[in-house]
């Protein structure tokens, strides 16, 4: 393999020119240096190659080998991913640092997968079955909570001989399909998307624990989504919020040119949480990739597509994954950085003009999808969520990233500087933000929900939104001038905005409230509203008394009541019915 | 033997070409004689087959085409760092600048570093107590954090982070204080005055020495403030994680350091980014940004205060703007209470401090600080709100309650904002402080803080 040498011929940053690169394909992996570092084939002209190299490149020169290997960029793929904490291109840090030390040096060679380790293989096919490509063959316990399928790998199908039960290493051979030994481990370039049987319209919630997320803006199970806003308005805390209670089997997080303080945080904050549901750690269901901003820049570039495949790996065994990107305007920069230094014509802001079409292709690999397989039987449904990140400069939306992206997801949760520097957490303006997955989810919300939840949820939004024409109003002439009924309006939206889209993510109690919270919270409010309003037509009480009220400060704290005493919410409804109008 | 190249093509500002090179590496350091004999150093920034750009660090007045010998020396540029450099001044490539010799270094490092693994970072959680109320108590400081200040032309930012630099120390809960603590100071670009502004307040307070000073001045080499905070930053790293000391950095003025940078892209003739930056600018600040931190099995810790001027006050600049995208918060100077006469002039509702929840609370600070800290954040922001709506409608037309927070907010700039440019104020005494005003507001509207802090610290004044 490394017979075939080039020869650098050019050296600016992460990019490297060589020339003598016979038979070199687009987007293969390269070796340059006698250091072995990584790079990958970006442009091709005649014999030369530009090379993006995702290590530093510091004290490379004319005249250095490069070498070909005639592969693509891949990732392995196998049990022994969750848990992990990897680089952009698969290298696991604890391994680096192993060998390396506390700083990441360069030309380090570590496996993606351990080798050595060996897992718990019981097959679920016999000898004989007919089997295709992504058929499950047999079950591994990865972790605590999940458990791996070992499948069929794409392009193999055949009669299943000597499949074995036992504890085998990755790549040891469990079974014969079609002549053809199959290992645990497999292997998959990262800019092809891993094919599906089907893909369909996704129809249930991605049940985030989120108040203003789940109620007025959801993203479905299958769906993409993005979060733009300038830095402080807390997009890294609201998808750490949906890494750690969305309700995927599987969560993939990137960190794709951001913080290193940040990544430390989730890795030292994920094995204490506890999973709602499983009652296991966080970390027994996530893969960490962290490409942190001081990192190089090339590998920022492979990071997403690295995570990717990873979660659409996790999707084809039929679990429900979420991917979080933090933040793709990062991964953006880079792709800007590279076709700058390739002296490519540049479209807005000197973003390349492909920006788009690549950020299309990222989110469209999410969805919600039948997976490969033969036996219809035997059906199995995968999801992949994708929720992005996008750091708008100036935090003007305006701006190509955050555009293109809107072009591709149906939600948009807008953060929003004015309501951080209120503390108001999550910033999601519920003016701006959309979702246009709600048709599609109506059906489960009403049965899973309660009946009137749509209609709920959009008598609050109209409530909202009647809000901010008020306050106009308020401004101009004060609040005096206004109508009782306007004022219960006030009233109302304050307590919907202070007392349920507000949520302490720092709170025990608050950070994560189920369906059947939101529920009870929102029909609380409503219905201090449809009393009142009530009370004032029938003249049985003035706007004073009821923005007063004793109750009022009862529903305020009904967020940091637990899961376990739901019932004391539903009491104060109740109590709500009978007192006001009485 | 090196080889000396009589081959340099063209020089355009920073940036000179050499041609018909051989075994040239990227990123290597060059040096230059001139014709009279004198040498300037450079590092090589773009290299091909034919030829090399080197992107000078000092400057290239008086440098000939015809008489400039250039010679490759092998190697990525280096210095050399000892624990002696600690109350010492040096210039902007690392030469002492006080007219004490050279120091003997103990170790040679490669100032671009290299990135600290995530997975080898320890969690930032400690406190520092700075003494100054906006800071500790609702923006707080943890070791190991990067802080900038947001400042403005004009605005007493220098007075400002050298408060910071004299009273920050760890205050245990006991109330005791850790030493071991270390300054490095990085000037780029600032003026004569404001540098020996520092370099006396650090003389006075006896802080020198135990601070590295590093300085470029306004009429200092431009060139020299890109490696400027490179070296600043190397020293700090060697103090803190082979010395096992507490090194707290303060870079001054990255926006000098930033134009500097542009100033070389656009002599490279790059495709500028945003206002002519270049579109790498994020990059290249993360890598001075993310030196920051602690690290897990060692003792020290850095600590980075960067101070950036935001032209016209405009935060969306993209010097501001990229730096908040990679620092764990900001402290936002005002030009408003500056006017009105406040010192130090923080305003608090766009500041923030990203690590402070691992940093407070009990056994950090107080129990309930982080319940006072939400609580006067919010009950600011409704009196600034207030306030501006008495503007129009005149005062009468607010309601009581929003009459009790507008004079909370005047309350709050005048009594918790404001402090001495020397006053050192404990956690204890700013959290107390808190209580007081809040106090001014109906209790049923102290909504964020447990009912237990209130009965334990709300001050009984009926």
């Amino acid at each position: 393999m490394s017979e075939k040498a080039g020869k650098i011929i050019k050296v600016a940053g992460p990019l490297v020119v060589a020339s003598g690169m016979k038979g070199a394909k687009m987007y293969e992996v390269v070796q340059v240096s006698d250091q072995k570092l990584i790079g990958e084939i970006i442009e091709l002209k005649d014999d030369t190659a530009s090379i993006q190299v995702y290590e530093e490149t510091s004290g490379l020169g004319p005249g250095e080998p490069v070498y070909q290997t005639g592969k693509p960029l891949s990732v392995e793929l196998g049990p022994g991913l969750l848990k992990s904490i990897y680089d952009g291109i698969q290298r696991p840090l604890n391994l680096i640092r192993e060998q390396a030390g506390d700083y990441i040096t360069r030309g380090v060679e570590v496996p993606s997968l351990d080798r050595e380790k060996t897992w718990k293989f019981t097959p679920v096919v016999k000898d004989g079955d007919e089997v295709s490509e992504g058929d499950i063959l047999g079950e591994v316990p990865e972790s605590a909570t999940i458990v791996h399928k070992v499948m069929v790998p794409p392009g193999v199908t055949g009669k299943v001989e000597n499949i074995k039960a036992g504890d085998f290493n990755i790549v040891e051979p469990i079974a014969k399909v079609g002549g053809k030994n199959v290992a645990m481990l497999q292997v998959w370039p990262i800019r092809k998307p891993r094919p599906v049987k089907q893909k369909l319209v996704p129809t249930e919630p991605l049940i985030t624990g989120q108040r203003s997320i789940d109620t007025f803006f959801p993203v479905v199970k299958g769906g993409a989504a993005c979060i733009p806003g300038p830095f402080g308005s807390g997009k890294t805390v609201t998808q750490h919020q949906l890494a750690k209670w969305a309700d995927a089997d599987i969560i993939i997080f990137i960190g794709c040119g951001e913080r290193g303080n940040e990544m430390t945080e989730v890795l030292i904050e994920f094995p204490e949480l506890i999973d709602p549901k499983s009652g296991k750690a966080l970390m027994e269901r996530t893969v960490l990739i962290a490409n942190t901003s001081n990192m190089p820049v090339a590998a920022r570039e492979a990071s997403i597509y690295t995570g990717m495949t990873l979660a659409e790996y996790y999707r084809d065994m039929g679990y429900n994954v979420a991917l979080m990107a933090d933040s793709t305007s990062r991964w953006a920069e880079a792709l800007r950085e590279m076709s700058g230094r390739l002296e490519e014509m540049p479209g807005e802001e000197g973003y390349p003009a492909y920006l788009g079409s690549r950020t299309a292709s990222f989110y469209e690999r999410a969805g919600y999808i039948k997976c490969l397989g033969s036996d219809d039987s035997k059906e199995r449904i995968g999801s992949l969520t994708a929720i992005g990140a996008v750091s708008p400069p100036g935090g003007d939306l305006s701006e190509p990233v955050t555009q293109n992206t809107l072009r591709v997801v149906k939600v948009f949760w807008g953060l929003d500087a004015a309501l951080a520097y209120r503390r108001h957490f999550p910033a999601i303006n519920w003016l701006t933000s959309y979702s246009l997955y709600i048709k599609d989810i109506e059906d489960y919300t009403k049965k899973n929900y309660g009946s009137d939840w749509p209609d709920m949820v959009r008598e609050s939004l109209n409530l909202l939104q009647e809000e901010a024409k008020l306050e106009e109003i308020v401004r101009l002439v004060g609040v005096e001038s206004l109508s009782a009924k306007e004022q219960l309006v006030l009233d109302t939206t304050k307590t919907l905005r202070e007392d349920y889209l507000f949520q302490d993510s720092f709170d025990d109690a608050d950070t994560y409230a189920s369906p059947k919270k939101m529920y009870a919270i929102l029909k609380t409010i409503l219905t201090y509203h449809h009393e009142s309003l009530a009370a004032l037509e029938a003249g049985n009480k003035n706007i004073k008394d009821i923005t007063g009220s004793p109750l009022k400060d009862r529903i305020s704290r009904t967020r940091m009541i637990e899961e376990k005493n739901i019932s004391e919410i539903d009491k104060l409804t109740e109590d709500i019915k009978s007192e006001i109008n009485k | 033997m090196l080889k000396q190249y009589k081959t340099v093509k063209e020089v355009s500002g920073p940036l000179l070409m050499v041609d018909g090179i051989k075994d040239v590496k990227y990123e290597e350091m060059v040096e230059v004689e001139l014709s009279d004999g004198s040498r300037r150093r450079g590092r090589v920034l773009e290299i091909t087959d034919k030829k090399a750009v080197v992107q000078m660090f000092e400057d290239s007045q008086g440098l000939e085409i015809a008489g400039a010998k250039a010679t490759f020396l092998g190697k990525t540029m280096e210095i050399g760092v000892a624990k002696d450099m600690l109350g010492r001044v040096f210039d902007g490539a690392g030469n002492p600048k006080d007219g004490l010799p050279a120091i003997i270094p103990e170790k040679k490092l490669d100032i671009n570093g290299a990135p600290i693994n995530p997975y080898a970072r320890d969690f930032p959680d400690d406190f520092i107590q700075t003494g100054i109320s906006t800071i500790d108590g609702l923006n707080t400081l943890v070791r190991g954090q990067k802080l900038p200040i947001f400042s403005g032309s004009g605005l007493p930012h220098a007075e400002f982070a050298a408060q910071i630099a004299r009273q920050a120390k760890v205050v245990k809960p006991d109330g005791s204080s850790e030493g071991n603590f270390a300054v490095v100071f990085a000037a780029m670009g600032i003026t004569f005055e404001e540098s020996e502004f520092f370099i006396n307040q650090f003389k006075e307070t006896g802080a020198i020495s135990r601070a590295v000073l590093y300085s470029n001045l306004a009429d200092d080499p431009v060139v020299e403030r890109i490696t400027l905070p490179r070296i600043a930053l190397t020293t700090a790293e060697y103090l803190a994680f082979e010395q096992g000391m507490h090194v707290l950095v303060i870079l001054t003025d990255l926006t000098n350091y930033c134009e500097a940078l542009r100033e070389v892209s656009a002599a490279r003739k790059e495709i500028p980014g945003r206002r002519g930056y270049p579109g790498y600018l994020y990059t290249d600040l993360a890598t001075l940004y993310e030196r920051a931190g602690r690290i897990k099995g060692r003792k020290g810790s850095i600590t980075q205060i960067p101070v950036l001027t935001m032209p016209e006050d405009d935060k969306t600049h993209p010097i501001p703007d990229l730096t908040g995208y990679i620092t764990e918060g900001q402290i936002m100077l005002s030009r408003d209470l500056h006017r009105k006469g406040i010192y130090p002039a923080v305003d608090v509702l766009p500041s923030l401090s990203r690590l402070k929840t691992n940093g407070i609370g009990e056994g950090k600070t107080r129990e309930d600080h982080s319940g006072v800290l939400n609580q006067v954040f919010a009950a600011y922001a409704r009196g600034k709100e207030a306030k501006e709506l008495a503007v129009i409608l005149g005062e009468s037309a607010l309601s009581e309650a929003d009459k009790k927070f507008a004079q909370f907010a005047d309350e709050f700039e005048n009594k918790f904002v404001r402090q001495g440019s020397d006053e050192d104020r404990s956690i204890k005494e700013t959290l107390d402080l808190s209580w007081k005003l809040l106090s001014i507001l109906p209790k049923s509207e102290l909504k964020r803080v447990k009912e237990e802090h209130i009965e334990k610290y709300l001050p009984k004044n009926d």
